[in-house]
């Protein structure tokens, strides 16, 4: 209107500027939400990275999977979380039924995960790689006499085998990979045996396991990989002493290869920021952030391309189980109830 | 037409009455929110787990759980009963430092303890391994007890339990009559039958309050007969949860562990009931008797050994693990660690005192079937894990802040989030629904030694209730006040599943903190945060300490 002094006109403008600007400020301080499972020394410094190079802020809370999956059914549609990051395959397939996560792809993380560790409708994606592994006594076992989890049933090992509580995650997976592989029947038969090998009552955790072969306690003990590892390059004196005494070994090379679980992520169903999420997780699949899995917990990378750490190297290459993770999450339930019926504690 | 003015007198306070019985069924209901959300799965489908679980592992839950309790039970009164009848009653060298130094154990969480005893104890710890190489024994060539076991896990639990005991007790024992033990004694009763027979009586509400503490706090333990591989009724919740993915059916066991408790508590009471023990007079305070020779000897001996035991030792394999690690873990982070720890103590020991004092007041004020169950079912959280306990806050937030949400969003065209549900409040209120049930057991026993007749006579002149509360109850209850405060928060100060599923985003405590290092069998990191956690809990135990002594001083 031409009534309209330029003042008025150009004050008018630059209210309006104003109000533009404010309304665009959140943009422009991006922020993602985080329930991770992966505790905060295992994720944080990546996140505080990934933060560092795109400005966006990250905020986060760790906590155990399934409470965090139950936090999120509970919030629903509010819910602030954008990512759930967990430590097994069970939980994320847990989460996909439940229907808390979002199918989301990209060329990226197509690329950086391999088809078995990821959803195969795109609802979540490993970030690295956890192998159950035979750690045995290098004074009493010759590595020879070892071969397949399936051997460790036979009556040879009464009395030498150390494991963890049938409460622990993997090895839940370790017996649901075991049904995936060899059925219900078979799987009954082979815990009855390896139940009757134990050398104890199921207790303590996979370090402990460690440091019973290394004393004599018993020969063989199955346990996640990276736990040797953190013995190895403890600032602990006698965790290093024990580890020196142990050696591992892969087994089922001459079948299906190593049990494996990954640690995950999936984008949320209540994100109101989905792609970020994924410009996150695809952050934390990619090459520099994989190498630092295997730096700082001794990790696998879910590609086989990726350089490992030093420790790692010496541990050499072997073959994994190429089952699918979602299969192992869904024969969890399975798994546990037939540990029961074997009275694995 | 004579009737109506006392009808228009009586009006005031009958509303009066209402009002406070009306607040105190609504509040306890609340509090009683997330148990309550438990106990309901059992009305909902028993899926076809439950056959599988019954089958299977039902008996073994239940056994290793009695077993638990009795033998924590049986350990807690040893250690709780007998130190705090030792300090409240003798006197013997090193009595005034002790009788503080008894508290210590509490600061510990129990799954800490049993770290550091399963580091120096088990098979390839440094006692085992030494005498191996000093007698050139082999695995199997000794016997040696298993700490990873029942037995090990009620002796780490009784070691931590027992101050709930021995605090409560303490009070009680400080404030009973001499005069009542006197005139035992001028009857020719032993010291022995003095205690068995008036003195252990007569502090048996305060007794029965500690160890029903104790054993809740037992039955909702996952942390160390998880670690020692005991599989109880909690370890079966958890495996029900974590491993079948069966969340309802983790509730109905819950659900079964609460109906246990609160029949056991039910007969509890209704056995006390019969039994009404009331100082009659607090001038005639007990005069420590001094104990000479062996028995001195004694008495310093056994304190000294249970603060060893419960914690010098394990503090000291703290400290040899700290040693190694303090660099890393003394942190920037670590002052914001203590902030945020600290300040939900208190916050939360302050809020279940004035809600305890609340509670218990206005039942014994006005007793009655619905405000009893209320209040009882207001205080079961604390036998509940506190991840169950959190799962009871969660459901019930998460809904409403969604309702709230969608009704703003039809009314207004605004969302309003979630108000509640990932802030410190649902905390707090998760934090008040599991730890009630201390400061309360602690008012309600300090409560149930002011005679009733003191309040009546008060009354009688007129006094209102709030008077009757302020000008003669808390002066009576200082001990016990406190007592409860410290109580909460050296709990809520160790807390953690609760504070780890329900804080906000990038809020951390010393208890998360020292759990998220131990959980990755990392124990010389998370050395240092527990032991923080020991340390700060110890200053309050100080300064309350010396206040309980100068406010039994007083009152002499």
């Amino acid at each position: 209107m031409k009534v309209l002094y330029p003042a008025v006109r150009s004050a008018i403008q630059t209210l309006t500027y104003a109000l533009l600007l404010a309304a665009t400020a959140p943009v422009i301080a991006q922020e993602l939400n985080v329930y991770s499972a992966r505790q905060e020394a295992l994720i944080k410094p990546l996140l505080d990275e990934f933060s560092a190079e795109t400005g966006i802020t990250v905020n986060l809370v760790t906590g155990k999977g399934d409470a965090l999956l139950t936090r999120l059914q509970a919030e629903g549609r509010n819910s602030p979380a954008d990512i759930l990051i967990t430590s097994d395959a069970g939980r994320l397939v847990r989460a996909e039924q439940a229907g808390v996560l979002l199918a989301k792809t990209s060329p990226e993380l197509e690329a950086a995960v391999p088809a078995h560790l990821r959803s195969p409708q795109h609802y979540w994606y490993g970030l690295s790689v956890r192998a159950r592994a035979l750690v045995y006594n290098l004074a009493n076992v010759n590595p020879d006499t070892l071969s397949t989890y399936e051997a460790l049933a036979q009556p040879q090992w009464r009395g030498r085998i150390c494991v963890r509580s049938s409460s622990n995650i993997y090895n839940q997976s370790l017996v649901a990979s075991m049904l995936a592989a060899q059925g219900p029947a078979k799987t009954a038969v082979w815990l009855d045996g390896l139940v009757a090998n134990f050398a104890r009552p199921p207790q303590g955790g996979d370090r402990d396991q460690i440091k019973a072969v290394a004393a004599g306690l018993c020969d063989v003990a199955i346990v996640n990989s990276y736990y040797l590892g953190g013995m190895i390059t403890s600032k602990n004196e006698a965790e290093r002493a024990a580890a020196s005494k142990v050696g591992i070994f892969w087994p089922n090379q001459d079948d299906r290869g190593t049990h494996v679980n990954i640690s995950g992520a999936g984008v949320t169903a209540a994100s109101g920021q989905p792609e970020l999420a994924v410009q996150l997780i695809t952050f934390l699949t990619r090459d520099t952030s994989q190498q630092w899995y295997a730096e700082t917990n001794n990790e696998f990378p879910v590609r086989g391309n990726v350089p490992v750490s030093e420790l790692l190297a010496t541990w050499g290459t072997f073959n994994a189980d190429p089952i699918d993770v979602s299969e192992l999450g869904k024969l969890n339930a399975q798994a546990v109830m037939a540990m029961d019926r074997a009275r694995w504690k | 037409m004579e009737i109506a003015p006392a009808s228009a007198q009586l009006h005031p306070s009958r509303w009066h009455g209402m009002a406070w019985r009306a607040g105190l069924i609504l509040t306890a209901l609340t509090v009683a929110l997330p148990v309550l959300v438990i106990g309901s799965s059992l009305f909902t489908p028993y899926s076809a787990t439950w056959a599988h679980i019954l089958d299977t592992v039902l008996v073994d839950y239940l056994l290793n759980s009695l077993a638990l309790m009795l033998g924590v039970g049986i350990g807690t009164l040893l250690l709780g009963v007998v130190t705090a009848w030792l300090c409240a009653t003798c006197e013997f060298t090193g009595r005034k430092f002790l009788s503080w130094a008894l508290l210590l154990p509490m600061a510990l969480p129990a799954y800490i303890i049993a770290y550091t005893y399963t580091g120096m104890l088990d098979f390839s710890g440094p006692v085992q391994s030494s005498l191996r190489s000093w007698f050139n024994w082999g695995y199997g060539d000794y016997y040696f007890p298993e700490i990873r076991s029942l037995g090990g896990a009620i002796c780490m639990l009784s070691l931590v339990l027992y101050p709930y005991i021995y605090l409560i007790a303490r009070v009680a024992f400080t404030h009973q009559s001499g005069a009542a033990l006197e005139a035992a004694r001028s009857l020719g009763a032993g010291r022995w039958r003095t205690f068995f027979q008036v003195a252990l009586p007569m502090a048996r509400p305060a007794i029965v309050a500690g160890l029903s503490l104790a054993l809740m706090e037992t039955l909702a333990d996952y942390g160390t007969v998880d670690y020692f591989g005991v599989s109880t009724f909690t370890t079966g919740i958890f495996r029900t949860w974590y491993g079948l993915g069966e969340l309802n059916t983790a509730a109905q066991l819950a659900g079964f562990l609460l109906l246990f408790v609160f029949i056991l508590m039910a007969v509890e009471r209704a056995s006390r009931n019969r039994m009404q023990f009331h100082t009659t007079s607090t001038r005639s305070k007990i005069r420590r008797a001094p104990l000479h020779g062996p028995s001195a000897a004694l008495a310093t001996g056994f304190c000294v050994l249970i603060v060893t035991l419960g914690f010098l030792l394990p503090a000291l394999q703290l400290l040899s693990w700290a040693s190694t690690s303090w660099r890393t873990a003394l942190d920037g982070q670590f002052l914001h660690l203590l902030w945020n720890s600290l300040s939900l103590a208190l916050i939360a020991s302050l809020i279940c005192l004035l809600l305890a004092l609340f509670l218990g007041y206005g039942k014994r004020r006005y007793p009655g079937a619905t405000q009893t169950g209320a209040v009882r079912i207001a205080a079961m959280g604390y036998a509940v894990p506190g991840t169950v306990i959190a799962v009871g806050v969660l459901i019930p937030f998460g809904a409403l802040d969604n309702q709230l949400d969608a009704l703003s969003q039809t009314l207004f065209g605004v969302s309003t989030g979630l108000l509640l549900s990932g802030t410190l409040v649902a905390l707090i209120f998760a934090y008040v629904v599991r730890f009630l049930s201390v400061s309360l057991q602690t008012v309600e026993s300090g409560l149930s030694r002011i005679k009733p007749s003191l309040d009546e006579a008060a009354r009688s002149m007129g006094s209102s209730n709030e008077r009757v509360l302020r000008d003669i109850h808390l002066p009576l209850l200082r001990g016990s006040l406190l007592t409860a405060l410290l109580l909460v928060f050296v709990d809520v100060l160790k807390e953690l599943p609760t504070t780890l599923i329900l804080r906000p985003f990038n809020f951390n405590t010393l208890a998360v903190r020292t759990f998220e290092l131990a959980s990755d069998e990392r124990l010389a990191d998370a050395a240092l945060p527990a032991l923080a956690i020991v340390i700060i809990g110890l200053l309050p135990v100080i300064l309350l300490m010396r206040n309980l002594d100068k406010g039994a001083a007083s009152h002499a």
